[in-house]
């Protein structure tokens, strides 16, 4: 992404329903927009996919994090159990697997929620408290019954006349200039 | 055929009119700008009494020792275990509603799911108490955990015990990450709300920063269904290996195959029962009656009668296997736990847990409030008495008449007791005031919903007028 200074950060158009909101992103991701973003109060079936977002890693990063949690947990019951302390309790087996049962199971969906949780987090680029967004008081009715289409000042197509008329001419309620 | 006529005209799980906006100014006024009133203040009080009285009891025993307890040989499991029984499986009604009603789609699950999960929470923290206090020497806690020491020494792996502190850990680490991830959003709506500078702030940090965007929101609900994927089956584990401690013990009335499915069905019984014990008052103390609608609440009670119908039939069971297996411990057993000195406590819970719920058959019953909170705290009641008689009657007379004994709890046990209760309450009402008790944006989410199918009735009933 180039680092190359814009004079704001974008443009944000505010939709009163859902529905306009799906149809203008896809109608600006045909356009060509890149970069852009769409902010609603509650997920929106199928918005994300209209502006361009297809890879979903999060489901491989739980995996793993289960995975690791799994090896954890049996490696180092097995290694103390059999190697570093081994001790014979009337004539088990040292390695004895059914017992080891329980808290592999455990660790897996403990490793695997903190995958999830950190993965969620660190993806999306949280905890971020600034973002240019929040300088526009409007924007704080996307937390209520709002929903928004951010077009991206760097964004290559960006213009800042003809960008303008483009997002007027999807119906919203109001267009803004978001600063940095 | 003319119209499609619904089977049987049922409440509504929100009720008509509600917009977008009017959930979350509804919702979030109950934080930010309800004032204090004097029913939080009564509550708390109680709550926060109790607390004083949870820290006396736990002073007087860091100085004196579990022996101020009731517990000696031969019943050294005295309070401490069936309250730490009790507390979780109280919580697994939480991770049950959230996380496994989520997964079946059920939508009514979506009001009453926020304060299920802090229940939970709650209920974990009290529970995780009572074993440690337990030890005698709450301050080498940490010799339960593997860590590198001067002894070289491990964690028994063989042993239930141990695999009780993994999964009890487990689980409160489980059940806080799924609740918090959960509140973020809302978090982030109480931000936005807030007119304190203060409030502004704090709510702004725990909120990370949250905005909406579409790309978060899509991995975000990634992440929150595998959680609940992942909190399905630790709920079931956690009481499993919580019954792994009795039924791996070779001591009659523990050494059961039944254990584990009965205590798990046991655990969802006593859970929704604390969930109508607690949303009854609540929708009343806050008007939420629109939101916890009496669907919710027939809902709750027919899940209560389906597990209390599970519990008996353990309770069936259990007293069949003692006979069929023809082990003369077994047979005393039972016997002893029917017809002994701790009679009373068996044909109480029997009263409590079998008898009163059939009660809710009929759909009268179902529908009435008051009928629903009386049942419930009897089923709370009969679900502690449960457990007291399998940790005492068990123990009391096992093998060698000789060693037989008999168990009361002292003031100091039923003090601990009374003050854990305290603090799950004082605990709760903090919640109440200051996060949002219902999931704002689920909420936002349902009148969505709500709305794209009175649209598409509209638009069917439009089409097929003659």
């Amino acid at each position: 992404m180039s680092k190359k200074k814009t004079p704001i950060y974008g443009l944000l158009a505010e939709f009163t329903t859902t529905d306009a909101l799906v149809e203008a992103s896809q109608r600006a991701y045909a356009q060509g927009f890149r970069c852009m973003d769409a902010y609603t109060p509650f997920p929106v079936e199928g918005l994300a996919e209209s502006i361009g977002f297809t890879k979903n890693r999060m489901p491989m990063i739980v995996l793993i994090g289960g995975l690791i949690g799994a090896a954890t947990a049996y490696t180092m019951m097995w290694f103390s159990a059999t190697i570093h302390y081994p001790l014979n309790v009337g004539g088990r087996p040292l390695h004895s697997a059914p017992s080891f049962v329980p808290i592999t199971f455990e660790l897996t969906v403990l490793f695997a929620s903190f995958a999830a949780v950190l993965g969620m987090l660190g993806l999306n680029g949280l905890p971020m408290p600034h973002h240019p967004l929040f300088n526009v008081p409007r924007f704080m009715m996307a937390s209520r019954n709002r929903f928004f289409l951010c077009i991206q000042a760097e964004d290559p197509q960006f213009d800042m006349v003809t960008t303008k008329l483009f997002l007027e001419g999807l119906g919203p309620k109001s267009v803004i200039e978001v600063p940095h | 055929m003319a119209t499609d006529q619904p089977e049987r005209v049922q409440e509504p799980v929100l009720a008509p009119g509600h917009t977008f906006a009017s959930v979350t100014d509804k919702i979030s006024a109950l934080v930010l700008e309800r004032p204090y009133n004097w029913r939080w203040f009564a509550g708390f009080t109680i709550g926060f009494v109790l607390v004083m009285m949870l820290l006396t009891a736990i002073t007087y025993l860091l100085l004196k020792g579990v022996g101020i307890w009731g517990i000696n040989i031969p019943v050294g499991w005295g309070f401490a275990i069936v309250n730490f029984v009790w507390w979780i499986g109280i919580g697994h009604a939480g991770t049950l509603i959230s996380a496994i009603l989520l997964l079946l789609k059920q939508e009514w699950r979506t009001s009453i799911n926020r304060f299920a999960e802090a229940m939970t929470l709650f209920a974990v923290a009290c529970a995780g108490m009572f074993p440690l206090l337990h030890m005698g020497r709450p301050w080498f806690f940490y010799w339960l955990a593997p860590y590198p020491n001067t002894m070289a020494l491990w964690p028994q792996w063989r042993s239930p015990l141990v695999w009780d502190v993994f999964a009890v850990s487990t689980y409160a680490t489980v059940s806080l990450l799924f609740w918090f991830v959960g509140l973020i959003p809302d978090l982030a709506t109480l931000r936005d709300r807030a007119r304190h500078p203060f409030a502004r702030i704090v709510y702004g940090i725990l909120a990370m920063g949250w905005r909406g965007s579409a790309v978060h929101w899509h991995r975000y609900r990634t992440a929150y269904l595998l959680l609940a994927g992942l909190a399905t089956p630790l709920v079931v584990s956690v009481h499993t290996v919580v019954s792994f401690d009795f039924t791996i013990g070779i001591v009659p009335g523990w050494h059961s195959t039944i254990f584990p499915p009965y205590f798990v069905a046991g655990a969802i019984y006593s859970g929704f029962a604390m969930v109508l014990t607690l949303a009854i008052p609540l929708r009343k103390a806050f008007k939420l009656e629109d939101m916890i609608t009496m669907h919710h609440l027939e809902n709750m009670a027919k899940v209560l009668l389906a597990t209390g119908l599970i519990v008996t039939y353990g309770y069936v069971m259990e007293t069949f296997t003692s006979w069929y297996s023809a082990s003369t411990f077994e047979e005393f057993m039972i016997n002893n736990r029917m017809f002994g000195p701790y009679a009373h406590t068996y044909w109480m819970l029997i009263l409590c847990n079998c008898v009163t719920v059939q009660i809710l058959w009929s759909s009268r019953a179902r529908s009435s409030v008051p009928v629903l909170f009386v049942v419930s705290i009897i089923v709370n009641i009969g679900m502690w008495l449960e457990r007291y008689v399998i940790v005492i009657t068990s123990l009391h007379r096992d093998f060698v008449p000789a060693a037989w004994g008999m168990y009361h709890g002292t003031f100091w046990d039923y003090a601990t007791y009374f003050g854990s209760i305290g603090l799950f309450m004082a605990l709760l009402f903090l919640f109440i005031r200051f996060l949002p008790v219902i999931s704002i944006t689920e909420m936002r989410e349902l009148v969505a919903e709500t709305q794209e199918r009175e649209e598409a009735r509209e638009a069917m009933t439009q089409g097929t007028a003659p």
